[in-house]
This record gives structure tokens, C-alpha cells and sequence, in this order.
């Protein structure tokens, strides 16, 4: 499938600001974080910014952007619809935490309520956006059980980790952010291999014999294609990258989400002052860049059943 | 609406293609382009058509496919278009409400008014079925021709769908396929017709006659054995045979 950059940029920078949101309805409320101004600022900016900037990107693409509204109104069959409507919901409660925590500085009551509904809105805004792609059935790389908990863990990963670099920006930082951010980033990355495992190890359930209808006859070719240039099905489905690339680009998105994440998170685990703070914004920074090259691969090595009729041999 | 109707529609219309006669002429794809670029309801469009690399929202697409080898293995050509599923992933996908299947005869269908070109609904479709207009920023697809199959200003024997009236080789057949006493579901019954991935379960309207089964002994044809012999020994052509050899 072809990785658009609009949609990695809006599931990326998306799943940030959720997991950030999710740790935040849940953290302050329960007095975990400090309910004070210039920290929710920052905290709030951040992971509000980050969800706008991503739901705008997702809009970058649409051929008709002025008729997104549209998209609200078939939440009863439509997972993409269900993603809109949970995201536009969510905006509610996690305007009321935030001006609590920044105008009123205090997260109790009735704040409080509003930060746990937030933190649920985001929680399920990121299950309706992977389940967007898990439900779809002619992609066996996403119709996979291991899509939703990979986007989950995404999501709270570079949210932990944005975290941890706000809390020491703003603040001393705190322990458990800290070790919460190292935890997510081996949590994200281990179900990363699983799900890798998973694909790998799927050969799909279609073959071109099954779909033309041929098998009685053996084994089916593609001897002439229906067109001499590329149309829209090849551009946007026909998108594949060579095996030993996707294998490179595997270990390159480990190195520098998963290896050099949890180095910079450790770091600042064990140091404190301004190291600390560089560590964990290092940290931050290093994770979001991973989470962007694993949305370019979970769209890359992804294949759709119609290039069956393209010379695929399984799908 | 996206949901599927609650019904399996009471009529199903749809093609019946025929996988033994199809020449790969193409004219069904041509002649489709044709029909939607010009009628219902808006063109459908093409980037760059006079330039080196042109490219183009299609409804109809022929392929051509080699299956098996040697004697006992064809050439096949395989007309590609939307089949009308009965369990229409690209309906229930949308998010806009653009997309519907109509439950009086199960045709489906893009409304391009409120269509915002999210292009989900082409991943939802195992088949490739559905194209963008990249201009028009709407996702275009197969209609059955419903702007010729219902429209009374044509003669009652045009209202079939632009492919199926073009094809030279009658390899398209338009019906009912609800209808037991259709041609359509006789020339599938005859036929054996069948079903595309049908392991995925989207339960096509549309379906494929396989390519008959080749037929190796003819018997007799009552042509003689051997032809006659061009130099017969007496006679009047065997004088003629001879003072012409000589
Ligand atoms: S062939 Fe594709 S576009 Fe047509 S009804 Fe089936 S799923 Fe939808
Ligand atoms: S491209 Fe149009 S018809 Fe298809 S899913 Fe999106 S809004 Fe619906």
C-alpha cells in the first residue's frame, strides 16, 4: 500500500497526542502530576496540538476536504466515521480538563471527571483508528490481531515519552514517567516483533487461481495487463518494496525507535538536572521518528488482494 | 446510509461473463468509458490522455491471463469490474454515507455529492473495482449502467448496460440474477458459473462462465478420408492429366 505521508503523519503525530492526553486525564486527576498552570500549558498544548495537527493531516488527502463533516455520520457500519465522531467527542472533555488545570489550576470534582473522560476519548480514538485498518479483510498485513495492541502501544509509548520530556522541561521530572516511558518502549517494540512474526509467517488465503476462477487449469500468469500505464489501483495499492529493503528498514526503525530510545530514556532514569531533561527530549524525539518509520513500513510491506489480478501469487 | 440493506434485495441484477468466448477486444471497456464519461453524472475524467504517460479512472478493466501449460492450458481474457456483493465491504467502510447498495434490485452505488474522495472504500473492495477520479476528487465505479437500464427515452432493446450491448463475442449477459427463471441464472445453472474468491465471502452478483472444457476427439465430420486423386488412370481428366504433364 502506498505510505502517504499525510496518513503517517496524522497516526503518528495523532497516536502522540493521545497516549499524551491518556496519561494525563489519568495522572493529574488522580494527583500524580501537579495541577499547575504553566505545566498544563505545556502538557495540554502539546498533546492537543499534536492530536489537530494530525486530524488536519488526515484531511491533506481527501479529494473533497470540504466535506470531511460528512464523515460523522455513519458511525453504525464505518470505522473511519467512528474514529471521527470518538475524536470530536473526546475534544469536550479534554477542553474542560484543560482549562481547570490551566485557568483554574486544580483537577478535582468535576476537573477530575473531565480528565478521566478525556483519557477514555483517547484510549478509544486510538482503537477506532487501527481498527480502521485491522478491519480491512483484503490487507492481511492489517486484518491482523496484532494491529490494534501495536497501535495502542504506540500511542502510550511516544505519550510516556513526550511525557517524561515535558515533566523534565517544566519540572524536576519524575521517577515513575521516567520508567514508565523506558517500559512502553520495550512493550511497543516487543509487540512490534510479534506482529512482524505474525505477517511474516501469513501466506494469505487468496491465490490467482481463486481469483479468476482458473485453478482447474493450473497454475495462472498474468500474460497481458489490463492497461500500458499505471492507474490509480497500481499507485495506490500496487506500492511494494523489495524484501531485503523492508528487512533494512526494519532494523533501521529498531535501531532508532527501539535501541536508541531506550538508551536516551534510561539516560534520564539515571542522570538528573539538564541531562536528564536532554536525555528525555532526546528520547521523545528518537521514539516519534521510530513510530513514523513503523507507520511507513505497516503501509509499505502491506498488500492488497486486487494485485492478485497484477501477477501476485498470494494475498 | 452505509449499512447493507436488511434484505437480500428481492431482485439482484448483474452480469454474467463468459470466460470462454471473451476475446480481450477491449470494446466493452472502451464503450464503457464512453457511456459514464458522457452520461450520469459527471465525466470521468483523465490525467495527462494526449501526454506519454496517461492515466484515467476506468470501470472496466480486461486482463489476460495464461492458466496451466501445455495442451491442457489456455488463454484466458478476463473482464474485471465491480460484481455488486452482496456483502459489500466498500459500502459498509464509508464514512460519509456516499456510498449505498440499493435494496430494490442490489445495485451499488457512489453518490458523488457526498463522496469526499477518502479512497477507502477501493481498499475495502477485493477486487479493484473502484477508481478515483483524481479531478473530480470522487471515487468512481461500475453503476450498471442505471442510466440505461431504467431510462425510457432509449428502445426497450438498448436498455442493457453499455458493455453488454458493444461486446462482438456475446461473452456479456445482463439479468436478474434473482429471477430462477432468468437467462442469466440458466446460462449459470447450464454453465456453471461461479464466483470470484469466493473463500472471502462477499458473495459477488456478478458471475464467470469457466472457459468450456476442450474438446479433443471431433468424431466424423462425413468429409472423405483422403482427397480425390488428382490423376486418375482413365477418362477424359486422365487424358487431360497426362497431355497437360507431359
Ligand atoms: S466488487 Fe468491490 S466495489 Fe463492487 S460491490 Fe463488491 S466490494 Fe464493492
Ligand atoms: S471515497 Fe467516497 S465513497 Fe469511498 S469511502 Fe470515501 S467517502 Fe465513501
Amino acid at each position: 500500500m502506498h505510505p502517504a505521508s499525510s496518513v503517517i503523519l496524522f497516526t503518528t503525530s495523532a497516536g502522540v497526542g493521545y497516549g499524551l492526553l491518556f496519561l494525563l486525564g489519568l495522572a493529574v486527576p488522580t494527583g500524580l502530576i501537579p495541577a499547575e498552570r504553566w505545566l498544563g500549558l505545556a502538557a495540554m498544548g502539546l498533546a492537543l496540538g499534536a492530536i489537530s495537527l494530525g486530524l488536519l493531516a488526515s484531511t491533506f488527502h481527501l479529494g473533497h476536504p470540504e466535506r470531511a463533516w460528512r464523515a460523522l455520520s455513519q458511525w453504525r457500519s464505518s470505522w473511519l466515521s467512528r474514529e471521527g465522531v470518538v475524536a470530536v467527542i473526546t475534544y469536550v472533555p479534554a477542553g474542560i480538563f484543560a482549562i481547570g488545570w490551566v485557568v483554574f489550576e486544580t483537577a478535582d470534582d468535576a476537573w477530575a471527571v473531565a480528565g478521566l473522560l478525556a483519557a477514555l476519548g483517547a484510549l478509544v480514538t486510538v482503537v477506532c483508528t487501527a481498527m480502521i485498518y485491522a478491519s480491512l479483510e483484503t490487507i492481511r498485513q492489517w486484518h491482523n490481531r496484532w494491529v490494534v495492541p501495536v497501535y495502542l502501544a504506540f500511542a502510550l509509548m511516544t505519550g510516556a515519552l513526550w511525557l517524561s520530556a515535558v515533566l523534565h522541561l517544566f519540572g524536576p521530572g519524575t521517577l515513575w514517567s521516567d520508567l514508565l516511558a523506558s517500559a512502553s518502549v520495550l512493550l511497543a517494540w516487543g509487540l512490534k516483533l510479534v506482529y512482524w512474526r505474525a505477517v511474516d509467517g501469513d501466506t494469505g488465503i487468496s491465490t490467482p487461481e481463486s481469483a479468476t476462477g482458473l485453478a482447474a487449469f493450473g497454475t495462472v500468469r498474468l500474460l497481458d495487463p489490463p492497461h500500458t500505464q499505471e492507474n490509480y489501483l497500481l499507485r495506490e495499492m500496487g506500492f511494494r518494496i523489495a524484501r531485503k529493503h523492508a528487512d533494512k528498514l526494519r532494523r533501521i526503525a529498531l535501531a532508532v525507535g527501539f535501541a536508541a530510545t531506550l538508551i536516551f530514556s534510561a539516560l534520564a532514569v539515571l542522570t538528573s538536572g539538564w541531562p536528564a531533561a536532554s536525555a528525555a527530549v532526546l528520547a521523545a524525539l528518537s521514539g516519534s521518528l521510530g513510530t513514523a518509520l513503523e507507520r511507513w513500513l505497516f503501509f509499505a510491506e502491506a498488500k492488497h488482494s486486487v494485485m492478485l489480478y497484477y501477477g501476485d501469487r498470494a494475498a | 446510509m452505509t449499512s447493507l440493506p436488511a434484505n437480500r434485495p428481492e431482485r439482484r441484477l448483474g452480469l454474467v461473463i463468459d470466460l470462454d468466448t471473451c476475446v480481450g477486444c477491449q470494446a466493452c471497456v472502451v464503450n464503457c468509458k464512453e457511456w459514464n464519461t458522457g452520461g450520469y453524472p459527471a465525466p470521468l475524467s483523465d490525467l495527462d490522455p494526449y501526454a506519454a504517460e496517461p492515466s484515467g479512472a476506468w470501470l472496466n478493466r480486461v486482463h489476460t491471463f495464461e492458466a496451466g501449460d501445455g495442451a491442457a492450458g489456455r488463454t484466458v481474457h478476463f473482464p474485471r469490474s465491480c460484481l455488486h456483493c452482496e456483502n459489500a465491504a466498500c459500502v459498509t467502510v464509508c464514512p460519509t454515507g456516499a456510498s449505498y447498495k440499493r435494496a430494490e434490485d442490489g445495485i451499488v452505488l457512489v453518490d458523488e455529492t457526498m463522496c469526499m474522495g477518502c479512497g477507502l472504500c477501493a481498499w475495502a473492495c477485493p477486487y479493484g473495482a473502484r477508481e478515483m477520479d483524481v479531478l473530480g476528487g470522487v471515487m468512481k465505479k461500475c453503476t450498471l449502467c442505471i442510466d440505461r437500464i431504467y431510462n425510457e427515452h432509449l428502445p426497450e432493446e438498448e436498455r442493457e448496460p453499455a458493455c453488454v450491448a458493444t461486446c462482438p463475442a456475446r461473452a456479456r449477459h445482463f439479468g436478474d440474477l434473482a429471477d430462477p427463471e432468468s437467462g442469466v441464472v440458466k446460462l449459470v445453472a447450464q454453465r456453471g458459473g461461479m464466483d470470484l474468491m469466493p473463500e472471502r465471502g462477499y458473495k459477488p452478483t456478478n458471475k464467470y462462465l469457466p472457459p468450456r472444457p476442450r474438446r479433443d476427439r471431433t468424431g466424423t465430420t462425413g468429409a472423405p478420408a483422403a482427397l480425390e486423386n488428382a490423376a486418375p488412370d482413365g477418362g477424359f481428366l486422365g487424358w487431360l492429366d497426362r497431355a497437360l504433364s507431359r
